[in-house]
């Protein structure tokens, strides 16, 4: 009965664990680089040259950098720009007062963002960043000019736009309207986001739908070829980002391997030992 | 040597049992504490609730001499700890896998002692003093929450310090007291700094150790729920039905430690977060005051009760009250009280029928996440059941407590998620089954037919 009981807690539990994936823009997966020090230090110089500049890691000193394989020289010569010591933590000069106003926001610590992006029961916050990287379109409307799918109106303009390539954005969206005489309709509205940001927005009313809301988007690239060397670079920084949040994730796993072999080795013992004493118990 | 007191040891150990009973302390509680020989796999919580204990206490310490108590520094200390200090980051999963676990395996413990009535005469203390160690883990596990001050630290600490201020009259002052501040802040997280690291611990210390001394005072239960002091004994006075706890159970006990370790590990190496559920997503952003979550959940061991406060809308309080009044005519009318309690336990239930509608619910709905906690309290009196055993009692009553935990993981569930009226109505119903299997256990729980309970406790030898 109670073996039963457990069975049906145990189901129950992962029905939840399934449910709790929410919804949202849905987020590619990034390939996985944790394990790649090519990747993960190439992330580390775009990192150092594009988002350093206005997000600190606060947490993060320079010479950390050295568990993915870099030398205090090769720091100091390829990472660091102004006259910090390779000891120092990867702070920012701008004020957040300042960021406030120029930005409307202060830009986030990035230390442990990879980890305050992941989802509950979901994907990983490398995944996240790696959808968000990849989700920037141009946007007049916007006060930088630029937008993203998977932060909407998002603060930050799109500072690794060179690397991508101009880009121009379709969205498509189903969604319930009201329709003549009061009955329910359905309408599509497409979007199209130039290259230069400006949008023409197109509405239809669609008959005969039997469908759920729904809202696909689709990029075309001018450059398709700079675009795929662009998605590589947001893997090796999103996988740079990863290692940052947790430095010593790596090492725990491999460690946790020998720990567990050890308990492993233990509980046979404990199990043998248990048994001798317990066999003259009737 | 005149006026000693004899003692059979000898040697330095001698030297010390003429001046402290360290013996027959050790022979009281552990080589001649006789343990009923039937102890099954639900035996091996208690004892595990203890390692966690200890891991939680050793890892607290380490980690308050690298952690600042100081808004402004503590999320970095924390990180700082993680990378900085040597093995800090073992130290730190250690303690926030710790925490989850101790309420695994106090559920757990807590759920045996339901299954076999380990709560029923003569036990009512060994029961309460339980229950008072299960409170004190609910404050030390929230006044430690907050000391990451990670956005979900601060916002939970913010929801439930102002549930204080739904208290009618006193309530505004007494959150601000709580807090130190209107809003939680620095004053706020070097109280609960203190509480977490100093007075609940002195206090749960002492309760466990009170919570053991009143265990082998009466002796354990066992999962036949037959008193084995009262069974068959040998010549020398011991029971035919006990072994002695050392080293029978110590060793035994060491398999479980084994087992939990293996769990224990397997987390904090592979997954510390849990899927977002130990270690909560959110609380990796710095604890912002300006910048309140979109959904704000408690960590998962507390959502159960969260589940019970937010079904307490003003709705559910006329089936509240409802039921409130019911109760009161069936006291009148069929209750087992005396003289003048039969009248006074009815009115004090017509009074609560009105103010649970004459009060916000907001109130009422901190005092069924609080009274949910406490009703455990009278359990021991609440259980007529002729049998402590769920194995001699009814099937039917094997399938309540089934819908009992389901009820409990779905409240848990429940309150994990932002609220929507369907899971409003889930928690509602959960709610009014939680409080009936309490509330109504002195009418169900002597219902049905029940087998016939052995005189000696039920054991296979292996």
């Amino acid at each position: 009965m109670i073996k039963k009981l457990m069975v049906a807690a145990a189901m129950m539990l992962a029905c939840t664990a399934a449910q709790a994936a929410e919804g949202g823009y849905p987020l590619d997966r990034a390939p996985d680089r944790s394990n790649d020090m090519a990747a993960l230090q190439n992330g580390a110089k775009l990192f150092v040259n594009y988002c350093l500049n206005c997000h600190a890691a606060s947490s993060m000193r320079y010479n950390k950098l050295h568990d993915i394989g870099l030398t205090d020289e090769q720091i100091t010569k390829n990472l660091m720009f102004t006259g910090e010591k390779v000891g120092d933590l990867m702070t920012v000069a701008m004020q957040p007062k300042d960021a406030k106003k120029w930005f409307g926001t202060t830009p986030p610590d990035l230390s442990v963002i990879a980890r305050a992006k992941s989802q509950t029961a979901g994907q990983p916050g490398t995944d996240y960043i790696y959808a968000y990287l990849r989700s920037f379109y141009r946007d007049t409307s916007r006060p930088t000019g630029w937008n993203n799918l998977v932060y909407p109106n998002v603060s930050m303009p799109h500072v690794l736009w060179e690397r991508q390539g101009p880009r121009e954005l379709t969205t498509v969206a189903m969604h319930e309207v009201e329709g003549k005489g009061g009955e329910p309709g359905w309408e599509r509205t497409t979007t199209v986001y130039d290259a230069q940001g400006f949008a023409t927005v197109k509405k239809e009313a669609v008959e005969h739908f039997h469908g759920s809301e729904s809202f696909n988007a689709t990029f075309k690239a001018s450059n398709p070829a700079l675009t795929a060397q662009y998605d590589n670079d947001a893997a090796d920084l999103s996988a740079f980002l990863t290692w940052m949040a947790e430095p010593v994730a790596q090492f725990r796993k491999a460690l946790g391997v020998w720990v567990l072999l050890f308990l492993g080795l233990f509980l046979v013992v404990a199990m043998r030992l248990n048994a001798s004493y317990w066999k003259h118990v009737r | 040597m005149a006026g000693e007191k004899h003692v059979e040891t000898t040697g330095l150990l001698g030297w010390v049992d003429r001046r402290f009973p360290a013996t027959a302390t050790w022979k009281a509680h552990l080589s001649e504490y006789y343990a009923p020989k039937n102890f099954n796999f639900w035996y091996f919580f208690g004892s595990l609730a203890l390692l966690v204990l200890v891991i939680q206490i050793t890892t607290g310490i380490f980690l308050v001499m690298h952690y600042k108590p100081d808004a402004e520094r503590a999320f970095q200390s924390v990180e700082y700890i993680m990378r900085e200090v040597p093995g800090g980051w073992l130290i730190r999963y250690m303690h926030s896998t710790g925490a989850s676990m101790f309420f695994v395996v106090v559920y757990m413990h807590m759920l045996r002692g339901l299954f076999y009535g380990s709560y029923r005469k003569p036990r009512e203390l060994v029961w309460i003093f339980g229950v008072a160690i299960f409170l004190c883990l609910m404050g030390e596990a929230f006044f430690g929450y907050l000391l990451p001050w990670g956005q979900m630290s601060y916002w939970g600490a913010q929801v439930i310090v102002n549930l204080f201020s739904a208290i009618p009259f006193i309530g505004p002052d007494l959150a601000i007291f709580i807090r130190g501040d209107y809003v939680v802040s620095d004053a706020t997280l070097n109280r609960f700094f203190a509480f977490h690291v100093i007075a609940i611990p002195l206090v749960l210390v002492g309760l466990v150790a009170a919570h053991l001394v009143a265990l082998h005072e009466v002796g354990s239960n066992n999962p036949d729920g037959v008193e084995i002091k009262q069974g068959p004994k040998d010549r020398f006075g011991r029971p035919l039905d006990g072994v002695p706890f050392h080293p029978y159970y110590t060793v035994h006990d060491i398999v479980g430690v084994a087992g939990f370790l293996i769990v224990f590990a397997a987390i904090v190496f592979f997954g510390p977060e849990m899927g977002g559920y130990f270690l909560e997503y959110n609380n990796f952003i710095p604890a912002d005051s300006l910048k309140t979550p979109p959904h704000i959940a408690p960590v998962w061991y507390f959502t159960p009760f969260y589940s019970m406060l937010r079904a307490t809308t003003d709705d559910f309080t006329w089936v509240l009250s409802g039921a409130a009044l019911l109760g009161a005519i069936a006291l009148f009318f069929k209750g087992n009280f005396k003289g003048v309690w039969r009248v006074i336990v009815p009115v004090i239930l017509v009074a609560v029928a009105v103010l649970l509608r004459v009060l916000d619910a907001k109130f009422w709905g901190v005092v069924a996440m609080g009274g949910t906690v406490v009703i455990l309290f009278f359990l021991p009196w609440l259980d007529h059941s002729p049998v402590k055993s769920i194995r001699y009692r009814p099937d039917w009553h094997k399938v309540l407590y089934a819908i009992f935990m389901i009820n409990f993981v779905v409240l848990g569930y429940v309150g994990t998620q932002p609220p929507s009226p369907a899971l409003n109505l889930t928690s509602q119903i959960g709610t009014l089954y939680y409080l009936a299997f309490f509330l109504l256990m002195p009418v169900w729980s002597r219902l049905g037919t029940f087998k016939p309970v052995p005189d000696r406790v039920v054991f296979h030898a292996h």
